[in-house]
């Protein structure tokens, strides 16, 4: 089976949002939410800086703690790559999954339930990439099979230095951050 | 829009009916079932190709209705210069049709100016009271007294009715409030402009050095994109900035260099490359003019020298010197876009222009291309009448290279003011906020309490608009359709803006606008068509394509041309000498410096900082901070100040405070970035937040905004330009 993830290059991205704003109008995202967003991590002293810019967003883990502590099955990892979703009739927002997620990827949707990031499962399954990647103008946003060996994402990662975000929690992400 | 759309559209399909005719009640619903633009229509979704409008790039886009209601906007695959990926303003686009502060239809004032009472009225009682006032300042004055400021191809036919009143004052801040003095520096030099897009071949440098110039933050599309493949094929970038910009953090060098001293750098970098040999003498010798003089003059400018001004280590100056001549030709300095800093701008765009010419890289790949653009005939209009006055932007051609197409916003303010060399009594504004895009808001209101006609031509109530005499609300651009659209790039190309939806009130296309008020003014010979698609079409037609192509596709290619040296381009420079002018007579005939010299700039008194300001990547000017998916990425600006400084003073990032400059005005509060990304003598700030005019209600005081902080520019005396960037603020804590 496909395992779908995010190879994002922070050599590449600028910060400018554009993954925010797509994701907003492609999944008409209400207001004042997101479920993707922009982190710039700065280290050093001025003027001998390092920065990281990141595009964040549900880590689409593989040792998923919001999907083990649902009480009702609403969050699920589904056939199509491996991607977590949320049955909205199932779900009670009773918000058990924003509490296990260590990246803070949830959040309560005005309608009740719980919402994130589904790498866009409407476009994907269609063999399309998600809003995010097709829009980002730095094209530093990769899409793909992490299974396939053979995948830009998978040659990717093993052409560059890349790290996951917050490992030690032990959840297996698979969003992965070229340096 | 008319009878012949509607039947059009129902020739179509049922299914296409039933998905196009949901009507629900929020604003950014369809009106009506009629289909417009040109469009295709599957499962409920239409998707319309159009031109983006959130800033002067103009890229292509594609407009999505889903069930009667604006879905999305992507890129348009076909567009060279969005490659089919927009910006994330571009991207949030719809939200200018569901901007909640939208003006909804014609007002005039009906007490003070600026006290927000209004009158709702007709179109026609509109343009009738804006022709009548324009008949009667043409009478008592002259056509001349009336001024149009503009910005965007939106402003195209009201051009055209104010040229055929008879006024030759056209104007856009764009020239003496940004872009003006880098045009005039480089024609001084090379003989020819930058122009809009930017000639810089970004994607095939091997090295690039960006002085101030912070791309990624400033989001100019095809730069942002060549950018990302630039950084890709590994070129290195210097980038030469008081503030550690998202670039910088991209960058091989970071010159962390003292506001103000870019051209002690510039000089520097030059020495350097003279005096270790490092220049392209061939390119010098075939094309250099006065290039020995210049020699002799820069000799003195040494790295230990500039240490001192610029607080940029000797041993980084060189290095970058050394890597920007490793590459040469494919390698450059952005000229940059923004560059009214401190009144001396067009020198030192000058300076830019010839370390690159030390490079030997003009028309160069990897440099600066020749860009193309696709020929278009114009409408065959009548001509225009005679002016009888010369300009009053700039009397006696005070500063000789002022912009004759775009003139001097500043300089006719300062004739409506003093009523020299002749009286200014009306102005017209069309998409661009004067307030804010003029330095000095006391002088902006000085000369609009002398004007007899101040009409305002908007999508929102802005600032200038809170002050108009009457208020023409516009359909925003996915509601209508505008003049042609073809930049001159790296392949040449035509696009065009259509609606994807209706105007949800009774607002009106700038078409309309122009072609009504130009009739009612006695002047509707000069539109001889009837709506604007018999315009588009003939001139299409024209210019040997198909207007129903053009529709269905949104661009046209044209035939690629030579772009570089490297493609059989010929070197060519149209100065007075043919070469590059290193010793400029033209300069030295009006009493300027032949080759530029440093002037140090003044500096911040104790306890004060220089106020900088910029762009963030989801906004334009002032112009989008209402937008609601916008302002949702970016609500308010944060005023960037350095940490050790913020500790010292006792603020924590995230602290609010207001900002009081050296003439006592003080900003609305705004919010703090404490960080390590900026040097100790300024703060920055993005520019076209806190929005002063009440009738913004989702932006009013939102943040701080710097127009109002800017009372001081320093005119540059070769090109009229306005140097922002020389004022001063202190920090209040009290009474935030």
């Amino acid at each position: 089976m496909a395992r779908y993830g995010m190879v994002i290059d922070t050599k590449k991205c600028v910060g400018c949002m554009d993954c925010v704003v797509a994701c907003k109008t492609e999944n008409e995202v209400p207001d004042n939410l997101n479920r993707d967003w922009i982190t710039y991590e700065t280290k050093g002293k001025f003027p001998n800086l390092h920065q990281e810019i990141r595009s964040e967003r549900c880590n689409q883990c593989d040792n998923p703690p919001c999907v083990y502590c649902c009480p009702t099955g609403a969050s699920h990892i589904s056939d199509v790559g491996g991607i977590i979703l949320i049955t909205s009739e199932k779900c009670i927002g009773c918000k058990a999954c924003m509490a296990a997620c260590p990246y803070d990827a949830r959040f309560v949707h005005p309608d009740g339930y719980a919402s994130k990031c589904t790498f866009c499962i409407q476009r994907t399954e269609k063999g399309e990439m998600p809003a995010c990647v097709s829009v980002c103008p730095t094209y530093c946003m990769n899409f793909g099979d992490l299974e396939d060996m053979n995948s830009d994402v998978s040659e990717l990662l093993q052409k560059r230095e890349n790290h996951a975000l917050k490992t030690e929690a032990g959840t297996k992400p698979q969003i992965y951050y070229l340096t | 829009m008319n009878a012949y759309s509607r039947r059009k559209f129902l020739k179509i399909s049922g299914a296409t009916f039933a998905a196009a005719s949901v009507i629900g009640t929020a604003s950014y619903v369809s009106k009506s079932t009629k289909l417009l633009g040109s469009e295709k229509c599957e499962n409920g979704i239409r998707k319309v190709p159009t031109i983006c409008n959130l800033c002067f790039w103009k890229c292509g886009a594609i407009a999505y209705v889903k069930d009667g209601k604006l879905w999305k906007i992507e890129g348009n695959p076909l567009d060279p210069l969005s490659n089919g990926r927009l910006c994330p303003r571009g991207t949030g686009g719809i939200g200018t049709n569901t901007d909640p502060n939208r003006l909804k239809t014609p007002l005039i004032r009906t007490k003070n100016r600026g006290e927000d009472a209004w009158r709702v009225v007709t179109w026609d009682e509109a343009l009738n009271y804006t022709a009548d006032k324009m008949l009667k300042i043409k009478q008592n004055y002259g056509p001349e007294s009336l001024a149009f400021f503009s910005h965007g191809i939106g402003g195209n036919f009201l051009k055209h009715t104010f040229k055929a009143y008879g006024t030759p004052h056209i104007f856009a801040p764009s020239f003496a409030q940004c872009r003006g003095p880098r045009e005039v520096g480089f024609e001084l030099t090379v003989g020819d402009v930058i122009g809009s897009p930017e000639r810089t071949d970004i994607k095939n440098t091997k090295c690039m050095a960006l002085i101030g110039s912070h791309l990624g933050e400033n989001m100019h599309n095809s730069q942002v994109q060549e950018l990302s493949q630039a950084v890709e094929n590994g070129a290195s970038i210097i980038v030469v900035d008081p503030r550690f910009s998202i670039v910088a953090g991209k960058a091989k060098y970071y010159l962390p260099i003292k506001p103000g001293t870019d051209m002690a750098l510039l000089l520097t970098w030059a020495n350097i490359l003279i005096k270790e040999k490092l220049y392209d003498k061939e390119f010098i010798d075939n094309f250099g003019f006065g290039f020995e003089q210049f020699a002799v003059e820069v000799s003195q400018y040494t790295p230990e020298w500039a240490y001192i001004e610029t607080g940029i280590e000797p041993e980084l100056i060189i290095e970058s010197a050394r890597e920007l001549a490793r590459y040469k030709p494919a390698s450059f300095i952005h000229p940059g876009r923004h560059v009214t800093w401190y009144g001396n701008d067009a020198q030192r765009s000058r300076a830019i222009a010839l370390v690159n010419s030390l490079l030997g890289n003009w028309n160069h790949k990897g440099a600066f291309f020749q860009p193309t653009k696709f020929p278009v005939p114009g409408y065959p209009y009548p001509p225009y009448p005679e002016t009888t006055r010369p300009r009053a932007d700039n009397p006696g051609k005070k500063y000789p290279w002022a912009g004759e197409e775009e003139g001097l916003t500043n300089g006719i303010r300062e004739a409506t003011i003093t009523g020299n060399p002749y009286p200014i009594k009306g102005w017209v504004t069309y998409a661009t906020n004067l307030m804010n895009a003029l330095p000095n808001q006391k002088e902006t209101l000085k000369a609009i309490n002398q004007l007899d006609l101040l009409v305002s031509i908007d999508i929102v109530p802005s600032e200038i608009a809170g002050y108009a005499d009457v208020v023409l609300p516009e359909s925003t651009y996915l509601e209508r359709y505008d003049d042609l659209h073809s930049s001159p790039f790296t392949t040449p190309f035509l696009g065009i803006r259509q609606p994807v939806i209706d105007s949800p009130d009774n607002q009106k296309p700038n078409w309309e606008i122009a072609k009504q008020l130009a009739g009612k003014l006695n002047l509707g010979h000069y539109f001889p068509w009837k709506n604007i698609e018999e315009y588009l079409k003939f001139r299409v037609e024209k210019a040997g394509l198909s207007y129903s192509e053009l529709k269905e596709k949104g661009i046209i290619l044209g035939a690629k041309k030579p772009v570089y040296i490297e493609e059989g381009l010929e070197q060519k420079f149209n100065t007075p000498s043919g070469k590059v002018e290193f010793y400029s007579a033209q300069l030295a005939e009006k009493g300027f410096d032949p080759i530029p010299k440093y002037v140090k700039p003044e500096q911040p008194p104790a306890g004060y900082f220089r106020l900088l300001f910029g762009r963030a990547p989801v906004h334009t000017f002032s112009m989008t901070q209402s937008n609601p998916i916008l302002q949702d990425m970016m609500g308010e600006n944060e005023v960037w100040l350095n940490i050790d400084i913020a500790k010292s003073i006792g603020i924590k990032n995230g602290d609010y405070v207001r900002l009081k400059n050296q003439d006592g005005v003080i900003s609305n509060k705004i919010k703090v970035k404490s960080t390590e990304r900026i040097r100790t003598d300024c703060v920055f700030l993005a520019h076209g937040f806190g929005h002063q005019a009440k009738a913004m209600k989702t932006t009013y005081l939102k943040g701080a905004s710097d127009s109002q902080l800017v009372t001081r520019y320093q005119t540059d005396p070769v090109m009229g330009g306005t140097g922002m960037n020389i004022n001063f603020v202190t920090i209040l804590t009290e009474g935030v």
